[in-house]
């Protein structure tokens, strides 16, 4: 049976841990994604595909991939990471960076390309140039932050197979929820369900009402 | 007297084909020089060329008597000052697109101040201050365009057929506004256009590309009265109808 404090303690640990992979996949998907829009580089058609086709990983997939990887006999074994918060997070960021760097490198080339020749008229610099596509395309890329979290946030998969469920450790909402239907615990699972529903809605409302204040401005 | 401006044989090419080739073309400080030309003919590359925004496979071109190429991109482009044909307005008030390029040069916020709604003032779009971009009309907009260009005070103006999109009230009233402000502050402008009144209007000089090359240069009085060859009267003349200005 699950205890408030407990439900408490699984909702923060969800949220700690899907705000951090998003976070982390913004710093990395954001530049990357700028790169796969403005550069000019042999094979970045291919990268391109590669990342949109990331975008629909299967979070299990993503799961063996990164356990093969964190597992005791594994190439990065000896960090201990299997089983832990840790490991969730590297897999959530496995899962959300395609989606933050293809929904960032379709904001940026769905802008005026002549934008760009305007800004370096007008004396940008490189990263002035940057930062002002960014600023033009806030919306799309705030949409690509919630997509990006939407992705980790209610994903199973690969959370059960690299944090294992472990009570008060890596159980989350979506493992929890696993759990307690197979227990047969359905008014438990259907409650932590809701709760999960709400607090997506809750985070994605937030980021609508930042994103369309901006498009209101 | 040093030309601001002296290119010297230029080939660009974009894609296989040569876009422009120009044997030598000076540009005195303070004139307002108009490129005219067919579609396709080299005007806009010249102008992207100069601007450093397309690379010249072969040649120079000296700014104030010095090799541009020594000095980066940005250094360089900071002397200059583009406006298209679209505004390509940033989506931001007014007031913050025509400070956007002095911010650039991290001019102070004091002078931004100072600056920015002496230069809106000048084309007659001080009360649009803290309007949104997105809600100007053509004309506005490209008053904006001009202003954000021109508070940078810069040493070269490049002007890539900025009245094209406008009807022809709108267009007739700003030019006038623009010829004026060009003759108060004496910036040295190139002016490409497709209309050969408005290049007589607002340019001292004129010059005439066609099939990638500079044809003719020189007074437009001159180059309407003696083109030197037949291509280029037939340009002058093909232009001066009526219908296909």
């Amino acid at each position: 049976m699950i205890l408030d404090a407990e439900v408490f303690q699984i909702t923060l640990l969800s949220l700690q841990i899907s705000a951090l992979a998003t976070g982390l996949s913004l710093i990395i998907g954001l530049p990357f994604g700028t790169l796969m829009a403005l550069g000019k580089f042999p094979g970045r058609s291919f990268l391109l595909s590669m990342v949109n086709t990331g975008m629909g990983l299967p979070p299990v997939v993503v799961g063996l991939f990164v356990a093969m990887m964190l597992w005791r006999s594994g190439p990065l074994g000896d960090m201990r990471l299997i089983y832990t918060p840790t490991a969730i997070i590297l897999a959530q960021v496995v899962i959300s960076f395609p989606v933050v760097t293809g929904l960032t490198a379709a904001a940026l080339q769905s802008l005026d390309p002549r934008l760009r020749l305007q800004l370096y008229g007008l004396g940008a610099s490189r990263m002035q140039m940057i930062g002002m596509l960014w600023k033009e395309a806030r919306l799309p890329l705030l949409a690509a932050l919630m997509a990006g979290f939407g992705s980790v946030i209610s994903e199973v998969g690969a959370s059960m197979m690299v944090g294992g469920n472990i009570r008060y450790q890596t159980r989350v909402l979506t493992t929890a929820i696993v759990l307690e239907t197979g227990k047969g615990n359905f008014d438990i699972a259907i409650a932590l369900g809701l709760l999960l529903l709400t607090i997506t809605f809750l985070v994605n409302w937030a980021l609508t009402w930042i994103q369309q204040r901006g498009a209101r401005k | 007297m040093t030309p601001l401006v002296e290119i010297r044989d230029l080939l660009v090419r974009r894609g296989e084909h040569p876009a422009l080739q120009l044997e030598h073309l000076a540009i005195q400080t303070g004139e307002v020089l108009a490129v005219v030309g067919p579609n396709g003919a080299g005007k806009s590359t010249l102008l992207l060329t100069l601007a450093r925004l397309l690379k010249a496979e072969r040649g120079e071109i000296r700014f104030n008597g010095q090799q541009a190429s020594a000095e980066s991109d940005t250094v360089y482009r900071r002397r200059i000052a583009l406006v298209m044909q679209d505004p390509l307005l940033f989506d931001a008030s007014v007031f913050d697109n025509v400070g956007s390029g002095l911010r650039f040069r991290r001019i102070s916020r004091d002078e931004i101040w100072r600056k920015v709604p002496l230069w809106l003032e000048r084309f007659g779009v001080g009360h649009l201050a803290k309007r949104r971009a997105g809600q100007l009309s053509g004309g506005e907009a490209q008053r904006v365009s001009l202003a954000r260009a021109l508070v940078l005070e810069p040493q070269l103006l490049l002007l890539d057929e900025p009245f094209s999109a406008l009807d022809p009230p709108t267009r007739s009233h700003l030019l006038d506004d623009l010829g004026a402000l060009l003759k108060e502050t004496a910036t040295t402008t190139v002016f490409v256009t497709h209309d050969l009144p408005e290049a007589a209007q607002l340019a001292g000089r004129m010059a005439v590309i066609i099939g990638n090359r500079l044809r003719q240069v020189g007074d437009p009085e001159v180059v309407f009265a003696s083109p030197t060859d037949e291509e280029v009267s037939g340009f002058l003349i093909h232009k001066a109808r009526p219908g296909d200005r």
